[in-house]
């Protein structure tokens, strides 16, 4: 805008418009309900009238002289022929009416005390509102009321009554709006100050309209329908009517016409107007279209969960943006993201008409917007922008040259942002390759669900399209998900295999053998195509199989989650299992060593390889589980029986010696509380070593596979389905009397033993008795709301930090330092160590040498 | 007796500065004692150092990653 005026705000001032006021910053008095002459031309004086602003692309303002988009909008008025009462102020307009004289306009509250009311009032409405204020006024009033007579003139005060929504009554005489606005003009400024009103820019007949405000053309639009015929706006029509009732009410009372006919276009002028304000209010009938359905006017525009405020206020939406569901594709490439193919034809990206690319953009205008992949909207040189249909493609394509632009529909290998609320930590928001796909959700590669936090439980997903190469590469280069992969917080892999990912690699080294034949299908499966590295031989064991995707001056030892060694040299695993703390998320440093040694691209790249591999593996070998899995040998059964038999011989042992007080205390408790101790020990101890019996015990069973490699489940599930649930406990303590000395009315009073304090003995395949049952409820209740109590707690605490450190930064000299260069840190984290850039918070010195002495040799 | 802080173990050493020290640490970060983060003078820690406001102290925190990270500050009115 080249005319912008630059003024600061001292002060805000909320008053009401005088008739003068409107008179004198309007641009057009509007006078006739007609809209357009025969020409479609806008008729001066009328509610399109070219002073009050312009919708047409090819008109000017008549007030501003300026084009569409570029005027403001003017505001117009009408004269009414009578006055008519503003529903937005009927109850202020009543509270005077009752609170002040019908003779002399004055309120009715004696002079002397008019003073002391006046600050009470004035405190009320700092500490609370005007609204209480006047609550309070018409308290005070009454107390004078019961007089009936004005302190001022002494006259006689008749009661005001109100017939909902706008018809005053005196007694049983009803006020018309002319004789109200008289009794308003009547009320003294000095009095104004009472009810709250500032008396310097307000009166109380402004309330009453006698001159109306039509608003500019630019806030009530008319639309053309594709018919070519023009829809006007539910204000215009408000308007056409409240014009059209006016002026008959003027002819009616220039001619003379009888009192009832003149009253009832007065009531409908009133009506009218009312409705044009709101046509929600409860006594009246809303005025509707032809169709039936009710009008929007200026109320219905403003309030509500679609008005201005809640929809286009608060609520903002982005453009070239889409949320949907997520689910997963294990065989989408980790940067990827799938997107719907019914999205793709609504995302856009603009690209520039070029020698080189216009025949491949032509094609794509020639799809339209209807055919994928084509294109919705073409932004001609002058920047004009068309929509591509069936009707204007012809003309599109003829008129194409370089230097238009065509946003043309998402395809595969496009920019996008992914996001996934709440947005926490920088992983939260991270840049995929678009890969169209059919279906109505995004797909994304379950290994990257982890930085985003997401399952695929009903979880939904943003994706916003970079509109700029600028942006575009931006967030490439910073934010995709490969360069995303190492944790700025602990230095290891963010993303990595998960669940049948991890078991496939696991029963692959651990036990599998195939033939040559089979492991290079399953390897030209995954994508791998150099198989050159497989060993010719017949038969091949799994690690061998792993082993080819592994690069080959690849060197790495670790250990796997059993303890035993990982060893891998040239490239050859040689021992140890893949299990979770090589392949998992957020643990090992073998992921962690390959970003390191061979970069992002070909971390993502192999990282997807040996998912699909444990998943090929896993489909081909079969995995299923099943009750039989919680199957436990007879002997193990009675043993464990034993075990607990002994622990609860033990507790009645320790409860019989409490009660012959020889139990002797630990130091620091006192002997109730020691005996609980130990109760609960011994109760511990029993369900850990009985269900170290049961995992022991239990043969090869697929539950027992998934925990031992990590993938899902652990070793305390499988025992408390196979062994012992164990003691409930709430607070760290057994389970207390809730009721008058017992946990429930099923045991004696003050039963302190195992079972009546929430010892669970059966386990959950044998199933539980009812008691133990609502021990296990009591503690699934306590961890439900401790999750539900926590999670906004920790999470308002976490906004507090993060928006407390948001510009802190490390400078140059190694520093951190706040936005205005102010020094918090002398040293970064004291130790100067990026992160993200140590293998685990570690910065491995010995490794290093080796390494470098090795590639010397 | 009151109990001297100085010598509790989760006490850090707070060193006096010299000014040829303390202008060299403002060269280093290129700041003046505004940019720095704040001591009162009367913080028990210091009360043996007899340092007077717009001093710095230098404290030597024992720390777990980086052995001894020091740390400065500078002295305010308390
Ligand atoms: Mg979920
Ligand atoms: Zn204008
Ligand atoms: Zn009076």
């Amino acid at each position: 805008m080249i005319n912008s005026v630059h003024k600061k705000i001292n002060s805000i001032v909320f008053s009401i418009f005088s008739p003068k006021q409107i008179i004198d910053s309007v641009s057009a008095k509007i006078v006739t309900p007609e809209l357009y002459d025969r020409e479609g031309y806008p008729v001066d004086g009328g509610l399109m009238d070219l002073r009050l602003g312009v919708i047409d692309p090819g008109l000017r303002c008549k007030t501003c002289n300026q084009k569409l988009k570029e005027c403001p909008g003017h505001f117009g008025y009408i004269e009414l022929a009578r006055p008519v009462i503003h529903i937005k102020f009927v109850r202020q307009i009543l509270d005077l009416l009752r609170s002040t004289c019908r003779s002399c306009g004055r309120v009715l509250i004696p002079d002397e005390k008019v003073k002391r009311y006046v600050s009470m009032l004035n405190k009320i409405s700092d500490d609370e509102d005007a609204e209480e204020r006047r609550k309070k006024v018409k308290e005070i009033i009454s107390k004078y009321k019961a007089k009936d007579k004005c302190p001022h003139c002494n006259s006689k005060q008749e009661k005001i009554k109100i017939e909902k929504p706008y018809n005053y009554y005196e007694g049983d005489v009803r006020l018309s709006p002319i004789e109200v606005r008289a009794r308003l003009e009547k009320v003294h400024e000095e009095d104004l100050v009472i009810f709250g009103f500032s008396s310097s820019n307000f009166r109380p007949e402004w309330m009453i309209i006698t001159i109306m405000q039509i608003p500019p053309v630019t806030m009530r639009p008319s639309i053309t329908l594709e018919s070519g015929e023009r829809s006007e706006d539910d204000l215009t029509h408000k308007l056409g009517d409240i014009v059209r009732i006016n002026q008959r009410l003027f002819e009616n009372i220039n001619a003379g016409a009888p009192e009832v006919i003149i009253e009832d276009l007065w009531d409908l002028l009133q009506y009218h107007i009312t409705t044009f304000f709101d046509n929600e209010v409860s006594q009246l009938p809303p005025a509707r279209h032809r169709g039936g359905q009710p009008l929007k006017t200026l109320t219905e525009r403003i309030k509500s969960k679609e008005g201005r405020i809640r929809h286009n206020l608060a609520g903002k939406r982005t453009d070239f943006s889409a949320r949907t569901v997520i689910s997963p594709d294990p065989l989408i490439g980790l940067n990827e993201v799938g997107v719907p193919q019914s999205m793709a034809m609504h995302l856009t990206v603009p690209e520039r008409v070029t020698e080189w690319n216009k025949e491949y953009l032509r094609k794509k205008i020639e799809n339209g917007p209807k055919k994928y992949p084509g294109a919705n909207y073409v932004i001609k040189s002058d920047g004009r922008r068309k929509t591509i249909t069936d009707e204007t493609k012809e003309e599109i394509l003829g008129e194409l040259e370089e230097g238009y632009v065509v946003d043309r529909h998402l395809v595969d290998g496009d920019i996008a942002l992914f996001n996934r609320q709440p947005s926490l930590h920088r992983m939260s928001m991270m840049c995929h390759i678009v890969k169209v796909l059919p279906g109505k959700t995004f797909r994304l590669n379950p290994a990257v669900c982890n930085p985003y936090n997401a399952d695929f439980d009903g979880d939904e997903m943003n994706l916003h399209i970079p509109q700029n190469e600028e942006a575009r590469a931006e967030a490439k280069i910073l934010m995709l998900v490969e360069t995303q992969i190492i944790s700025p917080r602990y230095g290891l892999s963010v993303v990595g295999c998960i669940h049948d990912a991890i078991t496939g690699n696991y029963l692959l080294t651990k036990e599998l053998v195939f033939t040559r034949n089979e492991a290079a299908d399953l390897l030209y499966g995954c994508g791998v195509e150099d198989l050159s590295s497989l060993p010719d031989k017949d038969r091949i064991d799994g690690k061998e199989v792993f082993s080819v995707l592994l690069p080959n001056d690849f060197n790495f030892v670790g250990k796997d989650k059993s303890g035993n060694q990982v060893k891998i040299v040239n490239g050859l695993l040689k021992s140890g299992l893949m299990d979770k703390s090589n392949l998992g998320q957020e643990s090992g440093l073998m992921l962690r060593n390959i970003f390191e040694k061979y970069g992002p691209a070909y971390t993502a790249d192999i990282l997807g390889k040996i998912s699909k591999l444990g998943i090929a593996v896993l489909a081909r070998r079969g995995f299923s589980i099943g009750i039989g899995d919680l199957d436990l040998q007879n002997e193990v059964s009675e043993e464990i029986s034993a075990i607990v038999k002994k622990a609860e011989t033990e507790a009645h042992k320790l409860i019989d010696s409490f009660y012959a007080g020889n139990l002797e205390a630990l130091p620091g408790r006192t002997i109730a509380e020691t005996l609980e101790l130990r109760i609960l020990e011994a109760l511990n101890r029993a369900r850990n070593k009985s269900g170290d019996v049961a995992i022991r015990q239990t043969k090869e069973s697929s539950a027992l596979t998934m925990a031992k490699c990590g993938s899902r489940g652990n070793p305390l599930n499988i025992a408390q389905m196979t062994a012992v649930v164990g003691q409930q406990a709430l607070r760290g303590k057994r389970i207390e009397a809730g009721f008058n000395g017992r946990t429930l009315s099923y045991f004696k009073k003050g039963d302190l033993s195992p079972k009546a304090r929430g010892f669970i003995k059966n386990n959950f395949k044998s199933g539980l008795t009812p008691n133990e049952f609502f021990f296990g409820a009591m503690t699934g209740r306590d961890a439900l709301m401790d999750t539900a109590l926590r999670t906004p707690k920790s999470g308002y605490l976490y906004r507090r930090l993060s928006n407390a450190m948001q510009d802190l930064k490390v400078a140059y000299d190694g520093s951190v330092r706040d936005a205005s260069g102010r020094v918090v840190q002398f040293t970064y984290g004291e130790d100067n160590l990026d992160v993200s850039k140590t293998k685990n918070g570690v910065i491995d010195v010995k490794e290093i040498i080796q390494q470098t002495i090795g590639e010397k040799k | 007796m009151a109990f001297d802080v100085t010598k509790h173990t989760l006490v850090s050493k707070h060193l006096k500065v010299s000014d040829t020290e303390k202008e060299s640490v403002f060269k280093q970060y290129n700041i003046n004692s505004k940019d720095l983060p704040k001591i009162l003078k009367d913080d028990i820690a210091i009360a043996h150092l007899n340092l007077k406001v717009g001093d710095l102290v230098k404290i030597e925190r024992v720390s777990k990653t980086a052995g001894i990270a020091v740390y400065y500050r500078v002295i305010i009115e308390g």
